[in-house]
């Protein structure tokens, strides 16, 4: 097989604080290569290979990947194209089990002999390690579906759309921050799109064509007499969508707020003006005083919050262990969900798994090993009645099939248990974020997200966020500084007092989302509206060295 | 494709580089196997296999550059492979920060980053590596989670200005995690070397053993300001998080804690304790690491701290010709130089004080001081008159390592140790801190 490999890039490649653990995966291609698919009929052939060898070797079971995974990254800094990175990564992982044990092995090599080679690799490497087993893997039964195939419904394709346009669109961004007194601004947008061809024994040949944008910035203001230096990053979201997300639509944007924000179109230029004003501003801002205070979240911001403290720890191979010398376990042990009494949140806590949200970055039509997606409640009014599963866990909670969690970042990963969108569901009264404030009597009002981190086992955490407004009695009086909010994820949620209405729900999301050893990404969405928090702990963050 | 020997990869690069007709053209090869396997509740979860291989050609004409790859290594693949990448370059706007490719550089003897040993690592070695973990989690009624990944690879780059390197690197990395039955103990342990010989999963687990029995029944301390003993390990994950942001760009731009008022830097100023010397040096034994970087710079030893004073800072090629300085690339092969306590010996020298194995989810909060957070993890101890007390529970932190290192009591003697976080491996020694900020508690285990 020939592959096309190419790259366009201007510049040194990565760099900058805003790129920092982004994982740049694949090999560069030309831009117009990512348009030229592989042929359906011969990534059957060459899946029934592996297959038939994986069968032959001794395997019960066996999947195939066949994957071809593209990313584009548009690189800018001030008025310098810095990079066009296209790349390609396009290759088989073979997985099997046999002898009651996984084994895995990938190549790139995709003719019919390293297929079938690397088919008996993956059965030779499950019998070797069968001797370290204690019991034999389980997996939930699923049907196959014949040959089937599903799409990211798209308006228009990231990946047609000229790098020029991007580049254009990029470096207005970087215009109207600059002109908006910025010292540095820095934008990127990344592109990726999987083409991941699924087969396996259990008679499903898969073809999904899977598409994710995310537009960024950073602006930075910096004060020449002081050396203090201020960033205020795009309150974008990554999105499972195409390039319609770059095309602004008023219809789409929430006014009201001390920034404009944004549904399910982005206007990048507007957000990157305000950005400079608000680095400047932040420069000026009062330095929060510690204590407990009401905090008003954004879905900006709260996005993050619920991927930390729900949606990893209600993923049953953390609960379980299998992520214990890496990610963690989680609180959220078996005897709670066995209990359908704990108390994770308020009444106003709803949380719902889904794999099938328009316009996500969770959202497929099947799982990475053949399972159809769907939705489920993880937190119904406050009460943990369900985790997320995969085909080798779900009998452990009593599942008759998989929840079709199962992901890999790449043809040469194994796929394992990922994150769902996992989302709080909006509030059901009509209630405005305006009408929210107007019953704080000490507060702050968050919007954007920024330094995150929680424990192994996700009790304790402490946020930050891009933009805080104070709230005095019911009135946003001003912006301050060095704010991060602590709590405990049990306490946290049940302090939420209220949330606001659909007309405010929207999705914020992870691109990068860290898992497992050797570690892979993943990306998944996160809707809320914004929401109340009573009496959270802040802390100041300033110090001096 | 097996592992290319230096002459096999000088001329199939060669050849690839005789169908240049750019004003410049540089290729790289590089390639290897990894391997791995996972486990946790005691037995194996994950465990693959995956080997690859990339040639990327990258051609400029003037300051526009195009860069293109392939797996396939016929004459027609390589003119093919060539010619898109001249192709790119033509389409490619100009980038101001262009700068060309090196001519040919003299680099330090190569370390011994290969070790044939850790090549010939098979499957059922693995298991049995692994084996020994689990053995230790059954005698001992604990619950094992563990990763073993060894990879083997080459790397080579030859341009049309005449420079050529090239290189081979094994590495073998553990990690492994226990936990007592009941949840309530946890301990954790990791290495990773080039050379097999040199891990020793068993002693690695019977450490990790100790700790998860030690660190069950934790008490809850009131969190504040304690004096610390952070194990190498905790260590790391703070340090790394300043000797990885010597960057001279960003200190100039005045985006950095480097960054000074009035455009100046930190350079040349006191800093931290005059006791902190770290440096960088890719021919030191125990942690041999690559003669030349990504772009083909010579790395040798460059002193980036020296008795508390910044010495160097890193620079991109374009940075430092913008600046007129020499093109220090980043560090690579980290040693902080230690005292000669044993760990026992700090401990025993502690009045009051918490043992800290790990440090887990470290996030900026503060580019500006370079304040982070995080928390302790898998064995949280409290010393008092010398001696581990009683396990407590963990913390989270919020500290700057530039703070740290002011409030710097004692350093222990400098092991091998690798990052949670970044996984990359250093030399640092066991640091005893005062006053570090422990800002609330975590009922995690």
């Amino acid at each position: 097989m020939k592959r096309k490999d190419f790259l366009y890039l201007t510049g040194m490649g990565f760099g900058g604080a805003m790129l920092s653990r982004i994982p740049v995966i694949g090999s560069p291609i030309a831009p117009e290569a990512a348009l030229q698919g592989v042929d359906v009929a011969l990534k059957k052939r060459m899946a029934d290979v592996a297959l038939n060898q994986a069968r032959s070797k001794g395997a019960s079971y066996a999947d195939v990947r066949i994957g071809r995974y593209l990313n584009q990254y548009v690189v800018t800094r001030e008025e310098k194209v810095q990079n066009v990175v296209n790349t390609e990564s396009y290759g088989m992982g073979i997985r099997v089990l046999a002898n009651g044990c996984w084994g895995f092995a990938a190549t790139d090599k995709l003719d019919t002999d390293s297929i079938a080679q690397t088919a008996a690799q993956a059965v030779a490497i499950a019998k070797e390690n069968a001797r370290l087993q204690t019991e034999p893997v389980q997996l939930l039964p699923q049907k196959g579906y014949g040959e089937v195939s599903w799409k990211t419904p798209l308006e228009k394709n990231g990946f047609e759309v000229p790098v020029k346009e991007k580049v254009d669109l990029l470096l207005s961004v970087n215009d109207a921050a600059m002109k908006g007194g910025a010292n540095y601004v820095s934008s990127v947008m990344f592109l990726v799109n999987e083409q991941k061809y699924f087969a396996s024994t259990d008679g499903s040949y898969i073809d999904q064509d899977i598409h994710r944008i995310w537009p960024t910035f950073a602006v930075t203001k910096i004060d020449a007499k002081t050396g203090k230096f201020e960033t205020r990053q795009a309150l974008s979201s990554p999105r499972g969508m195409g390039y319609e997300y770059l095309i602004p639509r008023e219809s789409d944007k929430i006014h009201g707020a001390p920034t404009t924000l944004y549904r399910n179109r982005y206007d990048m230029v507007e957000d990157a003006r305000a950005a400079a004003a608000q680095a400047e501003q932040k420069l000026k801002a009062k330095s929060v005083l510690a204590g407990k205070y009401d905090l008003i979240l954004d879905p900006t911001n709260l996005w993050l919050t619920i991927h930390e403290s729900v949606g990893h720890p209600s993923e049953l191979d953390r609960v379980l262990g299998y992520e214990a010398n890496f990610a963690g376990t989680s609180f959220l042990t078996l005897d709670k969900w066995e209990s359908k009494k704990f108390n994770f949140g308020s009444k106003n806590v709803n949380i719902v798994a889904d794999k099938l949200q328009p316009g996500s970055l969770g959202a497929v039509g099947y799982d990475d090993e053949g399972v159809g997606t769907k939705q489920w409640d993880i937190i119904k009014d406050g009460v943990l009645v369900n985790y997320q599963a995969i085909r080798d866990q779900g009998h452990i909670i009593g599942l008759k099939e998989s929840q079709g969690c199962c992901y890999a970042d790449n043809w040469s990963s194994v796929q394992f248990q990922r994150m769902p969108n996992i989302s709080l569901q909006a509030g059901k009264t009509p209630l405005k974020p305006t009408d929210m404030i107007k019953h704080v009597e000490k507060g702050i009002y968050i919007i954007g997200d920024s330094s995150f981190s929680i424990d192994q086992q996700r009790y304790n955490f402490q946020f930050s966020g891009q933009l805080y407004y104070e709230i005095k009695n019911g009135q946003i009086v001003g912006m301050l500084n060095d704010v991060a909010y602590q709590s405990n994820t049990q306490e946290f949620w049940n302090s939420c007092t209220a949330v606001c209405d659909q007309s405010d729900y929207r999705l914020g999301g992870s691109f990068f989302d860290g898992k497992g050893q050797p570690e892979q990404v993943s990306a998944v969405s996160h809707g809320s509206a914004t929401a109340r928090f009573n009496g959270v702990n802040i802390i100041n963050t300033a110090r001096k060295i | 494709m097996a592992l290319l020997t230096q002459e096999e990869a000088r001329a199939l690069m060669q050849k690839a580089l005789s169908f240049s007709k750019a004003d410049e053209c540089e290729i790289n090869i590089n390639g290897g196997d990894t391997s791995n396997i996972r486990y946790a509740r005691n037995a194996v979860s994950t465990s693959g296999s995956i080997n690859r291989t990339s040639l990327v050609v990258s051609s400029a004409f003037g300051k526009k550059l195009g860069v293109a790859t392939i797996n396939e290594y016929d004459d027609a693949s390589l003119r093919k492979v060539v010619e898109r990448s001249e192709e790119l370059a033509k389409l490619a706007p100009e980038n101001p920060e262009y700068v060309p490719f090196l001519g040919p550089q003299t680099y330090a003897p190569q370390s011994k980053t290969f070790v044939p040993e850790t090549a010939a690592l098979n499957p059922k070695l693995r298991a049995d590596m692994v084996q020994q973990s689990l053995q230790v989690a059954k005698d001992d009624n604990l619950t094992a989670a563990g990763y073993l990944e060894n990879s083997t690879g080459f790397s080579a780059m030859l341009n049309s200005h005449g420079l050529f390197a090239y290189n081979t690197a094994t590495d073998i990395s553990f990690s492994v995690t226990m936990r007592t039955a009941d949840g309530k103990g946890s301990g954790y342990s990791t290495k990773s070397y080039n050379d097999v010989s040199k891990m020793d999963t068993l002693a690695l687990t019977k450490t990790a053993a100790q700790k998860a029995s030690r660190s069950a029944t934790a008490k809850a301390l009131e969190p504040g300001k304690y004096t610390v003993i952070l194990e190498p390990a905790a260590g790391i994950v703070l340090l790394e998080q300043l000797y990885g942001n010597l960057d001279a760009r960003s200190a100039d731009e005045g985006r950095s804690f480097l960054s000074k008022p009035g455009g100046k830097t930190r350079l040349g100023e006191k800093l931290v304790d005059e006791r902190v010397n770290i440096y960088s040096d890719p021919s030191n034994p125990d942690l041999p690491t690559n003669s030349w970087n990504g772009d083909g710079r010579p790395q040798g030893r460059v002193n980036w701290i020296e008795k508390g004073v910044v010495k160097n800072f890193s620079y991109s090629r374009y940075w430092a010709q913008k600046k007129g300085v020499p093109a220090i690339p980043g560090p690579d092969g980290i040693i902080m130089e230690g005292g000669t306590q044993s760990l026992e010996d700090l401990i025993k020298g502690t009045e009051k004080g918490i043992l800290v194995t790990r440090l887990w989810y470290i996030r900026e909060v503060d580019p500006q001081t370079l304040l982070y957070t995080g928390l302790t993890r898998d064995g949280t101890f409290y010393i008092e008159n010398g001696q581990i007390k009683f396990p407590v529970k963990n913390f989270r932190f919020n500290e700057s390592p530039v703070i740290m290192l002011n409030n710097l009591e004692a350093l222990g003697k400098t092991e091998r140790t690798v990052s949670g976080e970044s996984f990359q491996s250093a030399l640092i020694p066991p640091m005893k801190i005062r006053d570090f900020t422990f800002s609330s508690l975590s009922d995690a285990v």
